[in-house]
């Protein structure tokens, strides 16, 4: 019971960036960027699906990167910029090419996987801005999606990514 | 005036008596060649948006102040017995803020069966004590300080072994489901002894399904908060009204009590049609704290406790003339139901309905373990029943040398064989035709004639045809309402939800069309069962037929009541009045035109409200009807199937959505394939814990595994099932997938693979065992 204690009691003051908008929290050691986003900054766009890192649904962008924030420590990610599906659109609000490309090609039914999917295709269209269907593919391989829609997803990409702008 | 009418209605292989209220007459039907201006229209979804931006908000996500988490403490034995629970050392716990157990909380769950905390604990996973906490983690340590003493008992863990006369009776009722009082449910028509005697060539093959498991991605799951006496309830469902229903009959609350909200889903293939214990759990927890309270199942708990599709083992015979006759089919399947499940899944549905047969036998019994529950799993039990019927027929036409569609053109029944009436449409000689036109391969390629399509090193190549018969008419009950508010915007409201299927774009269509406004001036409210009238489940296809309607006779009654106070303003017979395009105008002519909001303001704050419900069903019976042809490669050497293509033709009636309904064939058609070949859940045998409980483990399938998919909807309206001629989609396009597959296997290989999924295991095994027998042959 002690240990248990203990490690509710250890906690970090840690100082990021999501979505360009400063952070200063203080968190269990233990609590995973994932639940900061959801249950500390309330920004639920990042999904929990499997909080094991086997599905892909919680991919956010940390400094630019794609990580699964699942199986990333918020103790981790001090003095970081993490960028969120809720900040991916424009200022204005109009949507990223990818977000318009999910909503033209039906990219998604239920939308639970959604947010990660974008994030992955936005991850992946920037270190590849004109990839193939087998690039897409592979590279959008780690976002799962029960409802199958995975056509929609491919044509999004390919569609977002003739469009110029990632 | 109000008339009591009572209507069949089929849902998921089972048709009921409905008794319908009919007040006003309904529309006429759409006829075929109607001119539409949405519906047929691939439009966008209408909350496209919400769900691409994370402004959607699902169960997962509701946050309320002062919001606990829970955590469940459940069984670790497959059968067992609590001899005494002690949560003492976890009450201490800071941050803990109520614990329930069977100490404190007597709620009747499984009538005559099982309390919600009882104290026979029947698999691994049943609900032992929950607790809420500050935060997850701290409820998560607390149930490691809960001390519970068990006497294990023993356990059956396949349907096999529990349908084995002198198995451990593991369920006050029995270890098989009951039917009128016999073990399973039997149905015969004619007599197949005298088929079987009429029969020149015969097949029998005994099939085995694994069990499939859901993986929705947001897991069932509620958030439960009460202010004062009443109960709101967030859930993860597909049917808010039935969770408002079962909430309040196991709290004993009246139903105007419970309020039920769903507005995001994500996902539920049938796993969220009934109601799970959480939200009671909440509800109780809640109630305990006087705090809101989220309570959402894990990944292995989803795969564990929250349903699946049983696995079955069916044991069937076919019998023709030589000239290619169906005479007789006797099917005996098992279904495994896991422990709590009432019913068994219709394996037998198509062996009763989709051939012209006159000598038909079937017998289905569910069969109960010592494992989580099935749920319905999108076209339960049709799905595995067409896998093993579709494989008898491609192999008595492999006997027969008989191309397998000039077969399917042989035994088409035009007429319903249990009433001997016509349906209300039947278009699937067209789908046949249209699948084979669609893959663009010959019929006679389909005749499994091993190597013939071509091999590629180790990959032979095959194709392989299915059928898909599934009902989809849908029915009463289902209302809707239409409001139109002063500034001419429109509020559609109705108490159903949006699985993630696309129903609320259809709905809107039909909405917008029947008004004569644009898309965009809809705002569809569903997702509360204190803001609209009741909807029906989202369940065996029957959304669209049966909401569709209702909505657009809501619509109807709205445009009516508006165009008689527009007569008035615009000193015009209503007759002679229209609205399109969100004006109103003088048929014929263009002077006088006023855009809807005119004539609002004329009236104030007046707000239209039209009222529509679903009328009673034809006396017809109403199905949708398929065929999918899929082209595989399988490799000799390592065991691998892989699909390349599938041509999907279905029958389901007027098409509303066209871009939505092509996203229902894909994802059907890919859980469909992943029932084929690589989704099966694994037991271990000694303690019955499920070893792939996680979504790295249990394979499903993966955008790196898609084929080509090639999908059409046949698209005739069927006007006698309803007034807008559509019939459900959401089911139809996975039952024939995997028994294509197989079928394609076949004509690859030459080998029957009569066991679900085909992975390289079970392909190796078959081709040597196939080998084998080739080699003894030889030998003789």
């Amino acid at each position: 019971m002690n240990t248990v204690n203990k490690t509710i009691a250890d906690r970090a003051e840690i100082t990021l960036f999501v979505n360009r908008e400063q952070y200063i929290a203080t968190v269990p050691t233990r609590r995973t960027l994932l639940d900061l986003l959801r249950d500390d900054l309330h920004l639920t766009g990042t999904k929990k699906v499997c909080d094991m890192g086997h599905c892909g649904a919680c991919t956010v962008l940390r400094d630019g990167l794609a990580v699964l924030a699942c199986l990333t420590l918020a103790v981790a990610c001090d003095g970081t910029e993490v960028s969120t599906i809720e900040g991916i659109a424009a200022e204005d609000g109009s949507l990223s090419a990818l977000q318009q490309a999910f909503i033209e090609c039906d990219g998604l039914q239920c939308g639970f996987c959604t947010p990660g999917q974008i994030m992955s295709a936005t991850a992946l269209l920037r270190d590849n801005p004109h990839p193939s269907a087998a690039e897409i593919r592979q590279g959008m391989a780690g976002n799962l999606c029960r409802c199958g829609a995975y056509q929609g997803i491919i044509e999004a990409v390919q569609a977002a990514s003739s469009s110029g702008d990632e | 005036m109000t008339r009591v009418i009572k209507t069949k209605v089929e849902i998921e292989g089972r048709v009921h008596e409905e008794t319908v209220v009919v007040e006003e007459e309904e529309p006429q039907a759409w006829e075929e060649g109607h001119q539409f201006s949405l519906v047929g229209k691939g439009v966008n979804r209408v909350d496209g948006r919400e769900r691409v931006t994370g402004a959607a908000r699902y169960t997962y996500d509701v946050s309320l102040p002062g919001m606990l988490s829970a955590a469940i403490l459940r069984s670790p034995h497959a059968h067992a017995r609590i001899v005494s629970i002690d949560t003492s050392r976890a009450a201490k716990l800071p941050g803990i803020r109520a614990i329930v157990s069977r100490e404190n909380a007597d709620v009747d769950w499984f009538k005559n069966v099982a309390k919600l905390f009882d104290s026979t604990l029947r698999f691994i996973g049943d609900d032992v004590a929950a607790v809420a906490a500050d935060d997850l983690d701290i409820a998560h340590d607390a149930l490691k300080l809960i001390d519970v003493e068990y006497e294990v008992l023993p356990a059956v863990l396949t349907i096999e072994e529990a349908s084995r006369p002198g198995a451990p009776e593991i369920h006050p009722q029995g270890n098989i489901i009951l039917h009128n009082g016999h073990n399973g449910e039997l149905f015969t028509r004619g007599s197949v002894e005298k088929g079987f005697k009429a029969a020149e060539v015969t097949v029998e093959g005994t099939y085995r399904t694994s069990t499939q498991m859901h993986n929705s991605l947001e897991t069932h799951g509620s958030v439960a908060m009460w202010e004062g006496e009443e109960l709101t309830i967030w859930e993860s469902t597909q049917y808010i009204f039935g969770v408002r229903e079962r909430v309040a009959r196991a709290l004993e609350m009246p139903l105007s009590k419970v309020r039920v909200i769903c507005e995001y889903m994500g996902g539920g293939f049938g796993s969220k049609g009934s109601t799970f214990k959480q939200p009671v759990i909440a509800a109780l927890l809640a109630r305990l704290a006087k705090r809101p309270v989220k309570l959402m199942l894990d990944r292995r708990e989803e795969n564990t406790l929250a349903g699946n599709r049983g696995e079955t083992l069916q044991k069937i015979k076919v019998g023709a003339t030589r000239d290619g006759l169906l005479t007789a089919i006797d099917l005996e399947a098992m279904t495994g139901v896991g422990i709590y499940a009432s019913w068994a899944a219709s394996v037998s549905g198509p062996a009763q309905e989709l051939y012209k047969c006159e000598n038909v036998r079937t017998l289905t019994l569910g069969v109960r373990t010592n494992m989580g529950s099935q749920a319905a799993f999108r076209a339960p039990g049709y799905v595995e029943g067409m896998f093993a019927l579709e494989s008898a027929i491609d192999d008595l036409c492999a006997k027969l040398e008989m191309d397998p569609l000039e077969f399917r053109r042989k035994n088409h029944s035009d007429i319903d064989q249990g009433s001997g009436q016509n349906y209300s449409s039947k278009h699937l000689l067209a789908c046949y035709d249209r699948a084979l036109e669609l893959i663009g391969m010959e019929a006679e390629s389909l005749l499994p004639t091993p190597g013939s399509l071509g091999a590629n090193g180790p990959w032979l190549r095959g194709i392989g045809l299915a059928s898909q018969t599934w009902g989809g008419g849908g029915g009463p009950p289902a209302h809707a309402l239409v409001r139109i508010n002063p500034d001419g915007s429109v509020e559609v409201q109705c108490g159903m939800q949006d699985i993630g299927t696309g129903t609320k774009t259809a709905l809107s269509q039909i909405a917008a069309e029947e008004l004569g406004v644009p898309l965009e001036s809809i705002r569809f409210r569903l997702g509360d069962t204190q803001k609209g009238p009741f909807g029906p489940a989202s369940w065996g296809s029957i959304t669209t037929p049966s909401v569709g309607p209702a909505v657009r006779m809501a619509a109807a009654d709205a445009r009516k009541q508006l165009l008689e106070i527009a007569s008035y303003f615009m000193e015009t017979p209503a007759p002679s009045l229209q609205l399109v395009d969100g004006c109103i105008t003088t048929e014929g002519r263009q002077q006088g035109r006023k855009a809807l909001s005119e004539i609002l303001d004329e009236i104030g704050d007046y707000m239209i409200t039209g009222k529509g419900y679903r009328g009673p069903n034809p006396t017809e019976p109403i199905r949708t009807w398929g065929a999918q042809i899929a082209e595989v490669e399988v490799n000799v050497e390592t065991g691998q199937v892989r699909v390349l293509r599938i041509a999907a033709a279905h029958d389901v009636g007027r098409v509303i959505n066209p871009k939505g309904l092509a996203s229902q064939f894909y994802g059907g058609i890919l859980q469909g394939m992943g029932f084929g070949i690589t989704e099966e859940r694994v037991v271990d045998k000694a303690t019955g814990r499920v070893l792939n409980a996680s979504l790295d483990e249990y394979k499903i399938p993966t955008i790196a595994d898609v084929p080509v998919m090639i999908v059409e909807a046949i698209g005739k309206a069927d006007t006698l099932a309803n007034h807008i001629g559509a019939k459900g989609s959401g089911e139809p396009p996975i039952i024939p997938t995997a028994a294509a597959i197989a079928n394609a296997v076949f004509n690859a290989t030459g080998v029957r693979l009569k066991e679900l999924p085909m992975t390289p295991r079970r392909v190796l095994e078959a081709l040597a065992a196939a080998g084998s027998a080739h080699e003894g042959a030889k030998e003789a």
